[in-house]
């Protein structure tokens, strides 16, 4: 069964439960302690180790009685795409599609090549730092004994995994929710089936609508660029780009064509060339 | 951090999505195919967040030989059915921590460090140090300035408590009963806070 | 929580929590509910789903108010003249819900002649001691016939009947006066007034959700009696979807309140005796605190009961029960003046466990500085924090602090069993998960070991004084050999003991109305009982949530399992709900009880229509309408004639610490509050232009305080201190977001990083000359400077102490500053290493003889009335 998530950005509190269950149960560190000054989003975007992320959009207007605010919070996440550009650019065969449709980083695989991290139309996916056993980052002492071995040799090899949501996979095994859904104190991240997921989704359109709410899907459908629907799909009450979400994500391999040609007009004009220089020798 | 791409530099907006190539589906390592929840045949112990008072019931994942491996929101529980804040959620980062303090530490008069002493140590220092301050500081009788009657009130000033609203009602009887019986009544804790 | 207490009979929440989902409105105010109670906010998301309105008011637009339907602005400290202008709304338009008002209300109760309005003295009360900075409440009593009771007017012709005095008192509280003094539009604040009385009534009902940003302030029991009054009105106390939801903050409370480790209570909410009042012997105790009618008439059984779990078989009707053994309290030993007291040299040890006052405290390094002067410091915690390393703080020469230090490591509560109360008085026990980690032991662990060892130390003496030690109960011991081997104590016995048994045959008792004041029965915490009504039974570990959302078997509620309090009120006066939408409690006439999905907060068997006995003794006092079963009346008190230091009626005053002068009296702030005037505490002057921003101080989601700043996945979410202000004063001051800061109060500085924000607004308020603009500055309280890897400096620093006169509560939620660009200097202070003169010091520093009436205004007084009944069932 393919499964998913459906985050409804209009019952986000912005409390964060998502991201500290998510790194709970992952097991992975904190991406250091800098104060941001914006709004109260600390993280500032997904990565290697912050795999659910809460992004916070101050907007305020002025008026005649003073100023409307509206404060948008968004927990963002891999959109686990139908057509997945990280997936399509692994080349240790590292990356799969599991079981259940999402798409699963094998990190005893991986070699941390990065060629993923930059295929990703939505910059999900990225290397996980050097592993550091004296640094605050990481809260030890929380690390299975296992896990720390095998974080260790991997991040050996490379420097680095790469690192992205891995729709719980471990958790789905067992039939357990994954743990931001299962986490979220409103039930904004929702998890299941995808096809009922995107039905409740539409359905929640249409319902917020009737009460003049601006709501907006992004990737229940296809979002264009190659990528298809997404796996993970979000209601907004903004356009997309107001939540730092492409508009239009496209997929790196849809520009391959034209870059393979390039390459073999280039490799024909050398040929040519040589050929000439040959000759003329 | 993170690396930045321009997705749409040099992009030819007509392309077939069907010229796309390198489509390959990958294989499943071992580890993956035994991919298992840390979780899967643990015990799991009710217990509740020590957080706010909202009372959120958590499920503590327990392995056979006794390590915690995760703590989640009861989904059983009336008031949070599963769900958790951040802070619950971080209750496991709270018990497994690193930076945390489980010995006891001492520090001697105008010294500038910590040292370690046996737990046994301490304890018996702080009961005689209770005791001794008891003894000096103990109050029979009192004169009460608006009447300048003298009324009994068998208590110490000398000795002060603080703390209870982050640990249970039994530990709150306890320490109630023994402070006051030992005539302590500065005895507080987070309510006023 | 008096504020409850005297108006409804119980200092608890009236609500559970997810009861909240019935409600047709909720007005969250003095709380940001979604920030610091996020798993109880989903009831309100889950409201809202079903149509309601969810309204927020308060100084800062935060996660609560972007996810309310209606946010208003207010400023800090104004909640008094917001509610009273919506009191004022509902009179003057005839919005209340009469027929409750009528019967479950004092409104008929005629005030005497005596009592004189803050209209008539301009913003005092009759009876004003302005010596003592004291009230006489005698003024404020009822008038009554000759044979005693209280006259009343069921008509509310009479001027003087309390609905009427209520009209008077908050004629001034006009829309206008509204937005003059809280700078809320005036066009916003009708809207919300208009939308609580428009769901409210039979049909509807509205909930109120508070925190501590209404209690934390010079009078913050008012701004709870403002909300009582007005939710008593709108007829929602003890309703579905209505009522107070008081939102406590840490998870154990609402049980350190119950079962108290508060220096003026005894388990129950049974007083401390007092030296100051007359409560030297049982008896004299006994008459202070009984009441002749209502519940409290039970008061010698639930005292003589406690006295038998604490010194058992000692404790014999021949000695009082080993009355005397309790110590008598001789001021006030809150907290706060305890600091000064500690400062001052009487204290000379002290316990501190599981808090953290060098960081949360108020003048927090006045507290620092304050256990420089201690022989010995006892912590009990997990981790480091700044109070117990007060010694090695900034600006500190720890070679000139003479203090022992003792942490003893403390598990957590993974690592053992127990109960606690939550905000909705629900007990839950909670199983052990995993062995302490290191040497670290419970909480119970070390408070066993301490109490046999002291009773060995005493054993032998001979000295009176040492009785209570030896004669105190203490058979704790664990059935269990594995934890028994460890010395673990068995908290379940200690639930057993605070539930009563019988001290024939040690069987539990199985509700509190089994209690004798006769020596037969023992009972550590008479509200509790029925937790453990038969030595198998422990039902806060009930974990069957099946049935309606009430869940009766999930865990224990007291009084008596019951989850919406006074919820008798939820059925009309002839016992039938007042609409089938709000069904919750009524009466079964074929089975002759009361009956619905919540435990009836009634005599189970008491008809509706049985008549009061006016000369009744305990419950026959009350008929069979009157809900509020603590109550002398069994009325809900619009007007509280005794029980309360500063006020029958609430009125606006400014804080302490204001940019403005009162707009609605010329008494400026509360009159009774309490200060500490010290060279070590001193205030901001009342619009003082060295600071003339407003200032206020919350929590954040993310942090709590030293169980959050190690937490590495909490830490990054919210690493440093920081300060919240509005992008027009950032301009004047050349302040950009992430830029060092520092503010500064009389009493101290403190830096902290800037978040720029639209989110804060400045208002428009009205002034002597006219109208003028506020800039208000937010600070969360969650940091502490010394350990941790979210750190910043503690907002502690910048508050002086003072009080409210009814519950010592200090003033966090509003004061004033002055902000600036850059990092502080040190927070090294001199005033603090100076020893404060004598004069200046509290009493109860104070060697006997010389406490020479000193009076600073937070006097202990004598609790009477329905303050008794402050917080029980």
């Amino acid at each position: 069964m393919a499964t998913g998530f459906f985050t409804d950005t209009t019952l986000c509190i912005g409390c964060k439960a998502c991201e500290v269950a998510c790194k709970q149960w992952n097991e992975l560190p904190s991406d250091g302690f800098s104060f941001t000054g914006n709004s109260y989003d600390n993280t500032s975007e997904l990565s290697g180790t912050t795999w659910r992320h809460v992004a916070f959009i101050e907007q305020t207007t002025a008026t005649e009685d003073g100023v409307e605010n509206r404060w948008l919070m968004s927990s963002d996440v891999c959109k686990h795409c139908t057509n997945a550009g990280c997936l399509e650019a692994c080349p240790t065969g590292a990356i799969i599609r599991n079981e259940f449709d999402s798409v699963f980083i094998q990190p005893d695989i991986c070699n941390g090549c990065g060629y993923c991290v930059v295929s990703c139309p939505f910059g999900v996916v990225d290397l996980i730092a050097k592993f550091d056993p004296d640094g605050s980052h990481y809260n030890v002492a929380s690390l299975m004994e296992e896990r720390r071995e095998e974080r260790q040799t991997a991040l050996q090899n490379n420097g680095g995994v790469a690192g992205k949501c891995t729709l719980c996979y471990d958790r789905q095994t067992l039939g357990f929710t994954p743990a931001c859904a299962k986490a979220c104190p409103t039930e904004s991240i929702q998890f299941g089936d995808v096809e009922e997921l995107r039905e409740r989704a539409r359905k929640r359109a249409v319902t917020l609508a009737g009460r003049g709410v601006d709501a907006q899907l992004y990737g229940v459908d296809d979002v264009g660029g190659g990528v298809g629907p997404l796996n993970a799909f979000f209601l907004l009450t903004d356009r997309p780009e107001a939540y730092n979400l492409p508009a239009a994500p496209v997929l790196p391999s849809t520009r391959q064509p034209a870059g393979y040609t390039a390459a073999a007009l280039t490799a024909l004009g050398l040929a040519v060339a040589g050929w000439m220089i040959f000759r003329n020798a | 951090m993170k690396t930045t791409i321009d997705l749409t530099a040099g992009l030819s907006a007509d392309l077939d999505i069907g010229e796309r190539i390198g489509m390959l589906p990958n294989v499943a390592s071992q580890r993956t195919k035994n991919l298992k929840g840390r979780i899967a045949g643990a015990k799991a112990v009710t217990s509740l967040c020590c957080y706010c008072a909202v009372g959120c019931s958590t499920l503590a994942y327990v392995s056979d030989e006794g390590r915690l491996l995760d703590v989640e929101g009861n989904p059983d529980s009336p008031i949070n059915e599963g769900h958790l804040c951040p802070k619950g959620s971080a209750l496991f980062g709270l018990t497994v921590n690193d930076q945390r303090w489980t010995t006891v530490k001492y520090r001697a008069p105008f010294s500038d460090r910590y040292e370690e002493r046996p737990l046994a140590w301490a304890l018996e220092r702080i009961a005689q140090l209770v005791k001794k301050t008891r003894e000096a500081t103990f109050v029979r009788e009192w004169t009460d300035p608006s009447s300048g009657e003298r009324k009994r009130v068998n208590h110490t000033l000398g000795i002060a408590s603080l703390g209870g609203a982050t640990f249970g009602i039994e530990e709150n009887y306890m320490l109630g009963k023994l402070m006051r019986s030992l005539g302590v009544v500065s005895i507080e804790n987070q309510a006023r806070i | 929580m008096p504020g409850l207490g005297t108006s409804f009979g119980r200092g608890g929440a009236t609500v559970w929590v997810p009861d909240l989902v019935n409600a047709d409105c909720i007005l969250i105010e003095g709380s940001n509910f979604a920030e610091a109670h996020p798993v109880a906010y989903r009831f309100v998301m889950k409201a809202k789903e079903r149509g309601a309105t969810i309204i927020h008011v308060d100084p800062r637009f935060t996660r609560t108010s972007a996810t309310a339907d209606i946010y208003a602005p207010i400023r800090s400290g104004t909640d008094i003249a917001f509610l009273g202008g919506v009191i004022n709304y509902v009179l003057t338009n005839d919005r209340y819900f009469k027929e409750y008002v009528s019967a479950y209300t004092n409104a008929s109760n005629i005030v005497g002649e005596q009592f004189k309005d803050t209209e008539d003295l301009d913003g005092l009360f009759s009876g004003y001691d302005p010596e003592g900075r004291s009230y006489d409440t005698d003024t404020w009593a009822y008038e009554k016939d000759e044979r005693g009771h209280v006259k009343r007017d069921p008509t509310f012709q009479h001027e003087r009947c309390v609905l009427n005095v209520l009209r008077r008192h908050y004629a001034r509280y006009t829309p206008e006066m509204v937005e003059r003094v809280c700078g809320t539009p005036q066009a916003l604040f009708l809207k919300i007034a208009k939308l609580l009385a428009d769901n409210s009534g039979r049909e509807k009902t509205t909930a109120f959700a508070y925190a501590v940003g209404w209690t934390q302030h010079t009078a913050g029991v008012q701004f709870i009696r403002t909300a009582a009054i007005l939710q008593l009105l709108l007829g929602n106390i003890g309703r579905p979807g209505g009522g107070i939801m008081a939102l406590r903050g840490h998870a154990d409370i609402q049980g350190a309140t119950d079962i108290p480790t508060l220096y003026d209570l005894l388990p129950g909410y049974l007083p401390m005796p007092s030296a100051l009042r007359k409560e030297a012997t049982l008896e004299s105790y006994l008459s202070v605190n009984s009441k002749p009618t209502g519940w409290w008439a039970n008061t010698p059984k639930y005292v003589v009961s406690l006295l038998k779990a604490y010194y058992g078989e000692h404790a014999t009707a021949a000695n009082d029960y080993c009355f005397d053994y309790l110590p008598q309290l001789i001021g006030d030993h809150s907290m706060l003046p305890t600091t000064f007291a500690m400062k001052d040299g009487t204290v000379k040890g002290y316990f501190v466990i599981g808090q953290n006052p060098g960081a949360s405290g108020q003048n927090a390094e006045l507290v620092k500085a304050a256990m420089e002067r201690l022989d010995w410091v006892v912590n009990i915690d997990s981790y480091d924090n700044e109070t117990v390393s007060f010694w090695r703080r900034e600006g500190a020469d720890p070679g000139k602090i003479a203090t022992e230090v003792f942490f003893l490591p403390a598990a957590t509560v993974l690592e053992k069993e127990g109960t606690m109360t939550q905000t909705s008085r629900l007990l839950q026990w909670h199983d052990k998960a995993v062995e302490p980690a290191g040497d670290s032991k419970s909480d119970a662990w070390y408070f066993n070991w301490f109490a046999r060892r002291l009773k060995a130390l005493y054993a032998d003496s001979t000295d009176p004084k040492d009785r209570p030690i030896q004669h105190m109960t203490w058979d704790y011991d664990h059935d269990d050999p594995h934890e028994r081997a460890k010395d673990e104590p068995s908290v379940l016995k200690v639930l057993q003991e605070i539930n009563g048994f019988r001290t024939a045959d040690g069987e539990q008792v199985a509700s509190f109305a089994e209690l004798k004041d006769d020596g037969s029965t023992a009972c550590g915490g008479w509200i509790y009982s029925g937790v453990c009504p038969d030595k198998h039974t422990n039902r806060a570990r009930n974990r069957d949530a099946s049935g309606p959302y009430t869940a009766l078997n999930w865990g224990f509620a007291w009084p008596a399992n019951r989850r919406t309090l006074y919820n008798r009120a939820s059925a009309d006066p002839q016992g039938k709900p007042w609409s089938e939408r709000k069904r919750y409690v009524w009466w079964d006439d074929e089975k002759r009880e009361w009956t619905g999905v919540d435990v009836p907060d009634f005599v189970k068997t008491k008809a509706p229509d049985t008549p009061a006995d006016p000369d009744g003794k305990g419950m026959d006092a009350h008929s069979g309408a009157d809900p509020f079963i603590m109550m002398l009346d069994g009325r809900g008190a619009l007007f509280v004639a005794s029980g309360l230091k500063d006020a029958p009626m609430p009125a606006h005053y400014e804080p302490l610490q204001s940019v403005v002068e009162n707009q609605l009296y010329a008494q400026q702030s509360n009159p009774a509050l309490g200060e500490y005037r010290r060279r070590d505490n001193p205030y901001n002057a009342p619009i003082d232009e060295r600071y003339p921003y407003v200032l206020t101080t919350y929590r954040i989601t993310e942090q709590s305080g030293i169980m959050t700043r190690y937490v590495p996945w909490l830490a990054e979410l919210q690493p440093a201190a920081f300060c919240e202000i509005d992008p027009e004063l950032a301009v004047e001051k050349r302040i950009k977001s992430g830029d060092w800061v520092t503010i500064s109060t009389a009493v101290g500085e403190m830096e902290a990083r800037a978040l720029v924000s639209g989110r804060m607004t400045p208002l428009r308020i009205g002034s002597k000359g006219g109208r003028r603009r506020v800039h208000q500055i937010g600070i969360p309280y969650n940091f502490g400077d010394m350990v941790g890897l979210a750190r910043g400096d503690s907002v502690g620093n910048l508050i002086a102490i003072s009080l409210d006169p009814n519950v010592s509560i200090h003033e966090s939620k509003t004061l004033t500053c002055d902000i600036r660009l850059g990092r502080r200097k040190t927070h090294h202070r001199d005033d603090i290493d100076m020893a404060v003169p004598s004069e200046e010091r509290d009493p109860m520093g104070q060697p006997e003889g010389n406490w020479a009436g000193a009076h600073h205004g937070h006097g202990y007084q004598h609790m009477q009335g329905d303050d008794a009944g402050a917080s029980t069932p």
